[in-house]
């Protein structure tokens, strides 16, 4: 056996069980995914056949669940508040992660893997109890809502309550999703050689200049990695809504969820997830492509 | 008024001292060399003339004005890193244009000194690539456009020319010297290696933890080293231990341990019975066939022990018959010749009075 053909061989063998994993259990299931959004649901959820079967019940395929999409904006709507949520939620954590990736990434080489250590230590105990731990801190009885209403109080306005709130909800999911943002930004922000900013210190950069100049661009792939970890994540989260949202802040991820488990109108389901997942890959393509335009002009 | 005047200037880290009450200054125009090896204190002096260190003690001045208060970013002073320092994120010309856009030049007059410059160091052509794409030389003289672009009042290059082979780095030190002449910058060099130093300066400080120990033009430097350490870091050396004997009518009578009594040139604070060194340089030292008559004053007979063959030159490694040895070097000057003795040849070596050098120890 010749070297190239065994080193293909080796390539192979390595490669041929995620291959098929992936295929077994991400294609396969996508793809039917794909095909529920064109048929009918089933009588007590599930699908409706494809072929008739002959008691004049709905059958085949249809483009009925996109045109149910398209004739109430309230899809939509729910769709914009995602995305809406989704951004700040990612603009937030950005704002917050950076510093703290700095600080660990600036920190002796000692210290960096105990820091790192404690970003993901919230990881060690399962989320939805984390998340339930945020409703006793945004509960009515709880310090927070207590000083705030206090305050609010004594200039003679109404309480207000913390929990069941876009805002709880917005509290959950930076909670739930900063670890993905610092870590990408910590890996890329290490990697910096210090002489650069020491570079444009010498070439007349202020404080100021040498972030935005060196820091900030040389973060970027950092930044966009970190903004699709929890952008994407928080798109179809439905947990944290359910738990920590009021009535009014359902988000695709409720919908979705609700489609298969409440209303169990599994193509309507399926149609919304094929929406949303357009939606992402859309963006991404945007984003790759304005990257691109950026480095071309630049 | 000298451009740079360090003025006693310490610095300690901690318990150690790497710089210890250096003083020197630096004329406008002049390309100043600190030599020294690693350790000795000469890029943390570099880093506080660039602004990125403090002294604990002394002054640095430019133009005559103390630099303590002003910033790194506020010196008109560029560095030319070891490793380049080049924004991996920006173009070659973004580079070169970095420090002009800092200094909020327009962009028309951005563009123009940005090609200028590159001109200058053979770059046009390479304006749109990124650092990555280029080679090794090429990111030196990127690093070196984008020092000289705003035409600082003064350029610390810390050991430049580190990083490149042999050839390349010969290449270089020609164009460095062309490049300086032309733009007429101060050059404030740093490096470990001496040929490089003596090639390259005006004036050379040698240093050795934390001093100077000598501060001179490279012939100086080389001819006459003030002590030990100077004579044996520039160059190769034969350094003998000596004592002195006689001081009189111009010539040195000494006294080497192990070898026996030679004359070298007076020099006026040697006393009978001192302690020294005579340095004494290779290819001061002739070597010829054993019957060949000497007429110098201090020759000795002896046996090949060892060369080495670098192409224009061999040195030769001589054990004298009193066991004393003593390296000599000769020209290869004869075409396909690689050496005139043989490994065991009988040899005389010999060297004129004039030819070594003594230091007081």
């Amino acid at each position: 056996m010749s070297e190239t053909s065994q080193n293909r061989w080796t390539r192979w063998a390595i490669s041929a069980p995620p291959t098929l994993f992936l295929l077994a259990f991400f294609l396969v299931p996508a793809l039917i995914v794909v095909l529920a959004s064109f048929q009918f649901p089933g009588e007590f959820g599930g699908l409706a056949p494809l072929t008739d079967p002959g008691d004049g019940r709905e059958h085949g395929f249809t483009l009925e669940n996109y045109q149910f999409f398209s004739s109430d904006f309230l899809f939509t709507e729910i769709f914009l508040r995602s995305f809406l949520v989704a951004s700040a939620a990612t603009l937030i954590c950005l704002l917050m992660a950076y510093p703290v990736a700095w600080l660990i990434a600036k920190s002796p080489k000692q210290r960096r893997d105990f820091l790192v250590l404690l970003v993901i230590l919230p990881f060690a105990s399962n989320f939805l109890i984390r998340v339930y731990a945020w409703m006793i801190i945004l509960g009515p009885q709880a310090a927070l809502a207590r000083l705030i209403n206090g305050v609010l109080a004594t200039f003679g306005l109404e309480p207000v309550s913390l929990l069941f709130s876009p805002f709880a909800v917005l509290v959950g999911m930076v909670y739930v999703h900063l670890p993905f943002m610092i870590l990408p930004l910590y890996t890329n922000l290490e990697k910096h050689d210090p002489v650069w900013l020491d570079a444009a210190e010498d070439l007349g950069a202020n404080a100021w200049q040498r972030f935005w100049r060196v820091t900030w661009p040389l973060s970027l792939p950092g930044v966009f990695s970190g903004s699709a970890l929890v952008f994407i994540p928080v798109l179809g989260m439905f947990a944290i809504p359910d738990i920590l949202g009021g009535t009014r802040d359902m988000l695709i991820g409720n919908l979705i969820k609700d489609q298969f488990l409440g209303v169990r109108d599994w193509p309507f389901g399926a149609t919304l997830s094929i929406i949303l997942t357009l939606c992402v890959l859309l963006l991404a393509a945007l984003a790759s492509w304005a990257g691109r335009v950026r480095r071309g002009a630049s | 008024m000298a451009l740079l005047e360090i003025r006693n200037i310490t610095r300690r880290f901690g318990e150690f001292e790497a710089v210890k009450d250096v003083s020197f200054s630096v004329e406008s125009g002049e390309f100043f060399t600190l030599l020294g090896p690693s350790g000795c204190g000469k890029t943390t002096i570099l880093r506080m003339i660039a602004g990125f260190d403090l002294p604990d003690a002394g002054q640095i001045l430019l133009d005559g004005r103390d630099l303590a208060t002003t910033p790194a970013e506020k010196r008109p002073i560029h560095t030319v890193f070891q490793s380049y320092a080049l924004f991996p994120h920006l173009t070659v010309g973004q580079n070169v244009a970095f420090p002009l856009r800092m200094a909020g030049i327009n962009p028309g007059e951005i563009r123009r000194r940005v090609r200028e410059t590159l001109a200058q160091v053979h770059l046009d052509e390479l304006a749109e690539h990124f650092p990555h794409e280029i080679s090794g030389g090429q990111k030196q003289r990127v690093a070196l456009a984008r020092g000289l672009v705003n035409r600082p009042r003064l350029l610390l290059l810390d050991e430049p020319l580190g990083a490149l082979d042999l050839k390349l780095r010969e290449e270089m030190q020609l164009e460095l010297i062309k490049l300086q002449r032309e733009v007429g910058v101060t050059f404030v060099f740093v490096t470990h290696a001496q040929p490089e130093a003596l090639a390259l300066s005006h004036r050379i400080a040698v240093m050795n933890q934390g001093r100077v120990e000598q501060l001179d033009i490279p012939a100086r430097i080389y001819s006459f080293p003030h002590n030990r350490f100077v004579a044996d870091f520039i160059g190769n050396c034969n350094l003998l231990q000596v004592s002195v004997l006689e001081n009189r009518e111009g010539n040195l009578r000494l006294a080497v341990a192990g070898l026996g009594e030679i004359l070298a040139a007076a020099v006026a604070d040697a006393k009978p019975g001192d302690l020294g060194v005579l340095a004494l340089r290779p290819e001061q030292i002739r070597i010829g066939a054993v019957d060949s008559t000497a007429s110098a004053a201090n020759s000795f007979a002896g046996k090949v022990r060892d060369y080495l063959y670098v192409g224009d030159v061999t040195t030769y490694q001589v054990t004298l018959d009193n066991g004393y040895e003593l390296t000599s070097l000769r020209a290869n000057d004869t075409a396909g010749r690689a050496r005139f003795f043989e490994l065991g040849d009988r040899v005389r070596v010999s060297w004129p009075v004039e030819a070594g050098h003594y230091v007081r120890d």
